[in-house]
């Protein structure tokens, strides 16, 4: 029987082992020993590894991320919490004026070994301040590593290779994957925080995603197989460094490209996706590259307007499609029994 | 006052003074391609409070970085070689003026985003405390850092944690060109502690013998784990805000409020005062001046004599090597 975990467990799961494994450690975060315990993520933490490893903290993310900083450079090596990515925002000046640069402005004196998890929101009206995916702020800073782990076993390894990593590291988690179960093993493994997957093999298009959108993407796949079109489907894991080598190879084989995120298109993460493959594999592109992400306004709360504001794997799948026109031949999408779309999808649970 | 001390810190004094001159006079001359900024008149806090520190004990600061890092013991040919961009610098060059680095000494770093080191500052003494060591920080910033949040977040956990760490306030009355008025209500900066549990003291800038006592109790304090403290010095910067030159011209503070201030010159007065207590003569002001003036010029000469970084030097320490 192979091992599953959800991926909020897995991320306990990591933490217990690198709070175990090293003893410079240390877990801080508003609520981060909580009753809810970062929606389970670091629950029951403190009671096994006490008051001095797994911390709360004021809500005062500007300078706790400085505090986290400065007792990095004496040698511990903190894991911050963010509930929200939109708390997270109150912290850009530590994290980008500083920690990204304090190896490189100090002439690699200091080094600022530090994770940050930026948890990202959405559905149940989570809104214009609950539910952003600013990722690509991150990834635009040299210095920060920043990924994006789309499993569970992808999360608990990036974690612990994020924990080891003498670079900062940004890992942004969407909550929709929390619930989604993916083959764990138990033992203490790292996965690379340079490397994209491929995850589903194909031969006529690619599709690059990030987080819940590589879900969607695997979707849109199965869509557009039944059509006859055999999808690649790669998921992208790292924004910083990106892993052109993977794209490159995958539009080699395919010639086409469909980018999603979860964030917005416009100078984002697809917008720097579509652009390196432009430069580095033009001669393969057989048509222009897609990309699929949030529109350019605020999240609206309203699940009227949410739902037309999240693209889903029918998007990909009919921009996919398009490529071949074969838009007309993709049946017509289910709607959920709600009649909403702002709960994760119920067949999204995995194993993945 | 023991005079060994007074005497050191006299040194202390006139060799930060000497150095900023050396480096104003130079500037024009192009080669010291970044900004800078000189501490020309506020020289008396970071001798006086560096007095009371170990080798061990960590500091950290903004932009107007020179005299606590020469204070805490700094490399002076590792300052200039690093203001003249070179690989010799404290900063292999890609720091500048405003991000001096010397970890041999102590000396943690300087920003220059106002309150941004105040709470990295923090967080070293949190690490000291959590390692139940007795070694003390001192973060030391302008006025204009206390009206940052930053500051008020730092101080705020300093004090839940009774950490180990003293916040050294340099106010010098202006941020840049805007004047404090316009800026803050009229209570002093030291006011502040009390808003978030700890003590805070007003003192005499530039009276060094004043900073010295201040500093010491506080910094004893911190070490006995009874927690920090918020010091505020008034003092006042002579030169421009970033530069070589005066700043009369832009006419935002007054001549006679200038010509005030630099009548109380820290370096001055304390020369008079141990001439008077006869622990400085005149042949001991020649001899620190002369000896100064030795170790500037060589270190100028080292720094104008290396190398530049090499090319490849631009993509390295974007990442530390992996583990």
């Amino acid at each position: 029987m192979i091992r599953q975990l959800k991926y909020k467990d897995a991320i306990r799961e990591a933490h217990a082992q690198i709070l175990r494994d090293d003893p410079q450690s240390y877990v801080i975060g508003l609520g981060v020993p909580g009753p809810t315990g970062i929606f389970g993520t670091t629950k029951g933490l403190q009671k096994e590894f006490g008051e001095q490893r797994v911390f709360d903290m004021p809500a005062s993310e500007n300078a706790m991320t400085g505090v986290a900083l400065g007792t990095s450079l004496l040698g511990r090596r903190p894991i911050m919490v963010h509930m929200r990515f939109d708390f997270a925002v109150l912290s850009m000046e530590p994290l980008v004026n500083q920690i990204a640069k304090w190896h490189y402005m100090y002439g690699g004196h200091m080094r600022t070994p530090l994770t940050v998890r930026m948890i990202v929101g959405r559905g149940w009206g989570q809104g214009p301040q609950h539910s952003q995916s600013l990722q690509a702020w991150l990834a635009h800073v040299p210095g920060l590593k920043v990924g994006m782990p789309t499993t569970a076993h992808d999360v608990k390894g990036m974690l612990i290779a994020a924990a080891r990593d003498d670079a900062p590291v940004v890992l942004v988690e969407h909550r929709w994957l929390y619930e989604v179960t993916g083959h764990v093993p138990e033992e203490m493994y790292t996965t690379p925080l340079d490397k994209a997957a491929v995850v589903r093999n194909g031969t006529d298009v690619t599709l690059a995603a990030t987080s819940y959108m590589t879900l969607e993407s695997l979707r849109a796949a199965e869509m557009l197989s039944k059509i006859g079109i055999q999808a690649e489907v790669v998921d992208l894991r790292s924004l910083a460094p990106i892993d052109h080598v993977t794209l490159d190879a995958s539009i080699a084989r395919t010639g086409r490209l469909v980018v999603s995120d979860i964030g917005h298109s416009i100078f984002g993460v697809c917008a720097e996706v579509i652009a390196s493959v432009t430069e580095t594999s033009f001669s393969h592109l057989k048509c222009a590259p897609c990309r699929i992400g949030l529109p350019h306004v605020p999240t609206p709360t309203t699940p009227a307007l949410a739902d037309l504001y999240y693209p889903r794997a029918i998007d990909i799948a009919r921009t996919a499609a398009a490529m071949f026109n074969a838009e007309h031949r993709l049946p017509a999408e289910s709607r959920s029994a709600s009649g909403w779309l702002d709960a994760p999808d119920p067949s999204f649970t995995g194993p993945y | 006052m023991d005079s060994q001390i007074s005497l050191e810190m006299y040194k202390q004094l006139r060799r930060i003074r000497l150095v900023e001159d050396a480096i104003a006079r130079r500037y024009g001359e192009n080669e010291m391609r970044c900004p800078t900024h000189l501490c020309i008149g506020q020289e008396a806090p970071p001798v006086g409070v560096s007095a009371h520190l170990r080798r061990d004990d960590l500091v950290f600061s903004a932009h107007r970085s020179h005299g606590h890092y020469l204070a805490k013991g700094g490399s002076l040919k590792a300052m200039l070689a690093e203001i003249y961009g070179r690989a010799t610098g404290c900063a292999s060059g890609k720091g500048g003026s405003q991000h001096l680095i010397d970890l041999a000494c102590g000396f943690m770093g300087s920003a220059p985003i106002l309150a941004s080191t105040i709470s990295v500052g923090v967080g070293a003494a949190w690490a000291i405390a959590m390692n139940g060591e007795d070694r003390v920080v001192v973060v030391y910033f302008g006025d204009g850092a206390t009206e940052e949040g930053a500051f008020h977040e730092a101080m705020n956990f300093a004090s839940v944690k009774k950490l180990p760490i003293i916040f050294v306030c340099e106010n010098n009355l202006y941020s840049v060109h805007s004047a404090m008025e316009v800026r803050q209500p009229d209570r002093p900066v030291a006011a502040l502690a009390l808003a978030h549990g700890m003590p805070g003291h007003t003192a005499d800038g530039n009276k060094i013998e004043d900073v010295y006592k201040l500093a010491g109790s506080t910094i004893e304090r911190a070490r006995a784990g009874e927690g920090p403290s918020l010091l505020e010095f008034l003092t006042y910067r002579w030169m421009e805000h970033c530069g070589p030159n005066d700043d009369l011209a832009f006419n935002y503070r007054s001549p006679v409020e200038v010509a005030a201030w630099k009548e109380r010159d820290p370096v001055d007065a304390y020369r008079n005062l141990l001439t008077s207590r006869r622990v400085l003569s005149e042949a001991q002001i020649r001899d620190v001046d002369d000896e100064i003036m030795q170790e500037i010029e060589k270190a100028f000469s080292f720094a104008k004599a290396s190398p530049f970084p090499a090319p490849p030097e631009l993509t390295t320490h974007l990442y530390p090597p992996e583990p």
